[in-house]
């Protein structure tokens, strides 16, 4: 029972991490936009997102605990938007290759990040900061009743903020008129062009603010799940690949997030539970197998959906191609 | 008499081409007008500019009496004026409702249910009949162009355009269409319908407006008009072009087409039993509005498209006939070009198919051959005198035969096409829209090319859509309508009109096919 509950106490962490990324990514890829650029972004806000609360806390001699909070949230979004921006100013207005633009997006970030990690924060961490404790808080009560409120209770704030984002961007995507514009640009840009929509303006946004959100589960990565300390941040660029496998797994759509990226943290650390909660004991060689799990998992799904053919689990019709009105 | 809209003296070129010049025509209230004109006489064009999807160079328009600026599509919902386009503009995976919903005025309120009730009303009225919350991707084509006019209506469209509404529909579908334009015309709705089919022409319209090559040819009141007077002011005056037609020499079977049918992967019957023979040292014009069948029958012959059971295409490679006679059908694209049957064909977008555009004229030219010779490396010396050679005798304008092909202008890209199947000497050569797009000069080169292989035994099937140039250039000419064989002319004697009515109008099928 312990290892099971030390199981879900993993995943969930974990889990929140690619479904921020997840999200950020459905946007992108509801208006046409297809975004490898996830793990590079990840990077831009995890490290920007930690820096900016680092310097404040050392160079302030009483540090106001919300503003800081605050601070690392917003250059962590505006950071990861910049990334975003770079994208869309190469395939919208340029109209790059997108899958080429997304790569190099990837390098871009992870090189940034690292770069300048090294070179501002100088090896030092900030174990014991501010910011650190205010994201890793729990709930008071709730979380210290037995087992259950440790399951349920037991994260820092962002981890529900993670589901609630997913629960309100469902309902915008299907109940607003910005969602039904929005997938009416990733499905077919120029009907949403004839229809009176500004296709270059919903691809921008929607490219920015998913990179944004993104770039948030960068930012829960360094702050709370690794315990406001950068270092390992070479996990990120797994992170961000795994939540762009959780796009698919998905089918585009926010809700199936969350319970996708809690089964996708549940199948990660499979390799460690599974055998202590069975009783036996695996080679070292075998657990990176047995991470493969969820790209496994997700490749059954893609074979699944492409069988069934339903036409509502498909990609947007437009995804990947660039849009520009026709001319003779 | 108020009218819905007027044109006046609109003018919109497209680089250096001409689409619409100076076209002036008016539309009452509640009334049908035909557009009636040959393909590329201007009638998307000019509606298109009504419709807000382009603006015109000159001249002006006039909703209900009052000039009016159409910048876009959104424009043109607020003067009223709705357009169906041939593709349709919906999204596959959104219901009807949606939809709908999707060109609202961004300040109203998002509700599907009160999208649903008004739109209901409008389905009463006119008597539509369609599921609102059925997604697009279950329609119908019929199903969809009903959604359109709908989407229309709900957006208080009072003049509705319908850009070859029929082309896509069967004849039951055609005729609940044409009830439905009743209902809307009653109503008091002005609607414009663009056709071919001078029939439907004459069935529903009360007007007839015509134009031909950009420009207006008239408006006649539909009861004062017969199909006659109609093809004649849409095909006009012969022209004398003066192409060199030399007498075919010695002509013998090359091609015999039997009972030729394709259905498409929608179940249409495409091509219907189309029954003709081509011989040696002879042009053999294919003429038809674009969209009947031409394309499947090119490449029905080349093994492209597959034929239904029954199809017959029988190739005589020698003149003498019956023992070396090859069943084409079922063969390879590859076996049938190694025979000798070859298609050169000239897709509106002309690098779309034969060539490929990032490559050289040189590397083009290796695309047939590449599988020649027995050594592991290709010969790459072959299509460099190849290419070099079709520059030099056509007079291809490139900075170099290593150039990629997308750089040269279209009238350049086509000879290198044409200049490449020819090369490889056919014995029959199939080219479709071999002058599409490109100027005078340029256009009696390939006509000369044609000639000259037609000296040398080649049995030609030159798919066209210039009348004037069939009449002059061909042997003979077999007219496609609606997928079948709808007469097979003598080129030297035969008239503009009498092709133009055989490609709006089909004959009665006679017994055994038209021979």
């Amino acid at each position: 029972m312990d290892t099971f509950v030390a199981w879900i106490l993993r995943a969930i962490p974990f889990g929140t991490i690619i479904m921020y990324g997840a999200m950020g990514e459905i946007i992108t890829e509801k208006s046409g936009n297809l975004n490898l650029g996830v793990p590079g972004i990840m990077y831009l806000g995890g490290f920007a997102g930690f820096a900016s609360a680092y310097l404040y806390e050392n160079s302030v001699a009483d540090p106001n605990m919300a503003f800081c909070v605050a601070l690392a949230l917003v250059c962590a979004f505006l950071a990861s938007m910049a990334g975003g921006l770079i994208y869309s100013f190469l395939t919208i207005s340029l109209r790059a290759n997108q899958n080429v633009t997304g790569l190099a997006l990837t390098t871009f970030g992870m090189g940034v990040a690292n770069f300048f990690g090294v070179f501002i924060l100088d090896g030092r961490t900030a174990t014991q900061s501010l910011v650190y404790k205010t994201f890793q808080t729990r709930l008071p009560v709730l979380s210290e009743l037995g087992v259950i409120g440790q399951m349920v209770f037991g994260y820092g704030f962002m981890a529900y903020a993670a589901v609630i984002l997913a629960v309100v961007l469902h309902h915008i995507l299907n109940h607003t008129r910005t969602g039904l514009n929005l997938r009416a640009v990733g499905e077919n840009p120029a009907t949403a062009d004839a229809a009176g929509i500004n296709v270059t303006r919903y691809k921008y946004l929607a490219t920015c603010l998913g990179a944004g959100i993104s770039g948030l589960g960068g930012l829960y990565y360094v702050l709370d799940y690794n315990q406001g300390i950068w270092a390992t941040t070479g996990q990120i660029e797994a992170l961000g690949w795994l939540a762009v496998a959780l796009v698919i797994f998905t089918t585009w759509k926010p809700l199936n997030a969350i319970w996708g990226s809690y089964l996708f943290g549940m199948l990660y650390w499979l390799y460690q539970f599974l055998p202590t909660l069975m009783g036996f004991s695996v080679p070292g060689y075998v657990t990176d197998l047995i991470q493969m799990v969820p790209y496994l998992v997700t490749i059954a799904v893609l074979i699944v959906t492409s069988m069934r053919k339903k036409r509502e689990d498909q990609p947007p019709a437009s995804l990947g191609l660039a849009y520009f009105r026709e001319e003779r | 008499m108020e009218y819905a809209i007027e044109l006046r003296h609109i003018t919109k070129t497209f680089g250096s081409v001409v689409a619409n010049h100076d076209v002036s025509l008016s539309v009452r209230k509640g009334e049908i007008l035909s557009l009636l004109g040959e393909n590329g006489s201007g009638k998307t064009t000019l509606m298109n500019m009504i419709a807000g999807i382009y603006y015109p160079d000159a001249g002006e328009i006039l909703v209900e009496g009052k000039p009016v600026e159409i910048r876009g599509p959104k424009d043109a919902y607020a003067c009223g004026i709705g357009m169906v386009h041939q593709h349709f503009k919906l999204i596959d995976v959104f219901t009807a409702a949606e939809n709908i919903a999707l060109v609202l005025d961004r300040r109203e309120k998002y509700d599907l249910k009160a999208v649903k009730d008004k739109a209901r009303a409008i389905c009463e009225r006119y008597r539509f009949d369609i599921d609102l919350d059925q997604k697009v991707y279950e329609m119908s084509v019929s199903q969809k162009q009903t959604l359109e006019i709908i989407k229309m209506l709900y957006h208080g469209a009072q003049l509705l355009i319908l850009d070859e509404p029929t082309a896509v529909l069967t004849p039951q579908e055609t005729e609940k269409l044409f009830a439905v334009m009743r209902n809307m015309k009653a109503d008091g709705k002005s609607i414009i319908i663009i056709t071919h089919k001078l029939h439907e022409v004459l069935a529903i319209s009360d007007r007839v407006a015509i134009l031909r090559k950009g420009e207006y040819a008239g408006t006649v009141e539909t009861c004062a008009a017969t199909e006659a007077m109609l093809t004649e002011m849409m095909v006009g005056k012969k022209v004398e072009l003066n192409i060199e037609r030399p007498e075919p020499v010695n002509p013998h079977l090359r091609l015999s087409v039997h009972n030729l049918s394709v259905t498409n992967a929608e179940g249409v019957k495409v091509l219907d039993r189309v029954t003709f023979e081509a011989f040696s040292g002879e042009i053999l014009g294919i003429a038809g509005i674009s969209g009947n069948g031409q394309k499947e029958l090119l490449e029905a012959i080349a093994g492209l498209q597959a034929a239904d059971k029954d199809s017959s295409v029988v190739y005589y490679p020698d003149d003498d006939r019956d023992s070396t006679a090859e069943q084409l059908i079922g063969k390879t694209p590859r076996d049938i070009r190694d025979l000798g049957v070859h298609l050169s064909f000239v897709p509106e977008d002309r690098l779309g198919m034969g060539l490929v555009g990032s490559m050289s004229m040189v590397d083009n030219m290796m695309l047939k051959s590449y599988n020649e010779g027995r050594s592991i490396l290709t010969d790459r010396s072959a299509p460099r005198h190849l290419a070099e050679e079709i520059k030099e005798e056509l007079g291809v304008v490139t900075p170099s035969i290593h150039t990629p092909v997308s750089r040269l202008s279209g009238g350049n890209v086509q000879k290198v096409l044409v200049g490449r199947e020819i090369a490889a000497v056919p014995s029959v050569l199939m080219t479709a829209y071999a002058v599409r797009g490109l100027d005078i000069h340029t256009s009696y080169t390939i006509y000369r090319l044609l000639n000259e292989q037609k000296k040398k035994g080649v049995a030609i099937l030159y798919v066209g859509e210039d009348l004037d140039v069939l009449i002059d250039l061909c042997d003979k000419i077999l007219v496609l309508c609606g997928g079948r064989c709808n007469g097979l002319l003598d080129a030297r004697s035969t008239t503009k009109e009498e092709v133009g009515l055989l490609m709006t109008q089909i004959k009665e099928q006679q017994e055994g096919g038209v021979a």
